[in-house]
């Protein structure tokens, strides 16, 4: 697993532990009154799990095992995949402080964050959807 | 592909049937007002497709997929796998009974402690594929090998 992959995947782990920490906490908070507080960590949870571990995950795996190319450099041009790794994370804790904070330019700038990191891996990824041939 | 990841990868595929089959559930509710049965389930619905479906099958590819930990314990520990498998769906069948029951009922009562063992289930499950993937996010043989 290259390097890249391992930080990608590394720091999914990281947020699959603390979104469903947070979704212990809120379940428990469902169950048995805990602080009405508590609610206020539910976007926070979903942002941790669906971007921070699911699609971090996925394109963590993705720079792993799509195809590489028989010449090196193997994965191609990797700077959108890099860039990738740096913008979904910003993106993710400027839309988790704006939750939080309730400041909406702060979540909209996460947003633009993710989505530009998006664009940056397809651009990496489209490169190396290939068959045998290249 | 080891026993653990066909165990959640054929549960992950129920869990998908079972969320789909409760969305006409809450679709047709729109429609005729099926009552208070239904109260408390749209939560219970995101939740058995993005644990029971998404998490679970991802659990179970990563199990069989991640490279080898060492080579007489290439998956880790088989335990540990288990351990996961059977916290997560005791933790999300208790969630699939308690929630609709306590939607009826004030937080406090025996259906609200049902849902905290189900947290703390599922949150132990985290924890287990957390200790058995984290060490096997590692080089594998190729990388190693261009290192040296």
């Amino acid at each position: 697993m290259p390097l890249l992959s391992r930080l990608y995947v590394r720091t999914a782990l990281i947020h699959l532990l603390v979104g469903f920490t947070l979704g212990a906490l809120l379940l428990s908070h469902k169950g048995v009154f805990i602080d009405a507080w508590l609610w206020r960590l539910r976007p926070v949870h979903i942002e941790l799990l669906l971007v921070g571990w699911t699609l971090q995950l996925a394109m963590g795996v993705a720079f792993w095992i799509l195809p590489r190319w028989w010449q090196p450099p193997k994965r191609g041009n990797v700077i959108g995949a890099w860039l990738a790794f740096f913008l979904i994370n910003l993106g993710i804790w400027l839309v988790i402080v704006g939750m939080w904070t309730a400041v909406a330019p702060l979540i909209l700038a996460g947003r633009v964050l993710e989505a530009t990191a998006v664009v940056t891996f397809a651009h990496h990824a489209w490169q190396r959807v290939v068959g045998r041939d290249g | 592909m080891p026993a653990v990841t066909r165990f959640f990868i054929k549960t992950s595929l129920l869990y998908l049937i079972a969320t789909l089959l409760t969305g006409i559930l809450l679709a047709a509710n729109y429609l005729w007002e099926l009552g208070g049965i239904l109260r408390g389930v749209t939560p219970l619905y995101f939740h058995l497709f993005m644990v029971g479906w998404v998490t679970q099958l991802i659990f179970g590819v990563v199990f069989w997929m991640f490279p080898r930990h060492t080579p007489d314990k290439p998956r880790g520990s088989e335990r540990l796998g288990w351990l996961t498998y059977g916290l997560l769906n005791a933790g999300l069948l208790l969630r699939v009974v308690g929630e609709p029951l306590l939607a009826h009922q004030q937080p406090g009562t025996e259906w609200g402690w049902l849902l905290v063992v189900s947290a703390v289930l599922q949150w132990g499950a985290g924890l287990c594929f957390f200790a058995n993937t984290w060490p096997r996010v590692k080089p594998g043989p190729r990388h190693r090998r261009r290192k040296a």
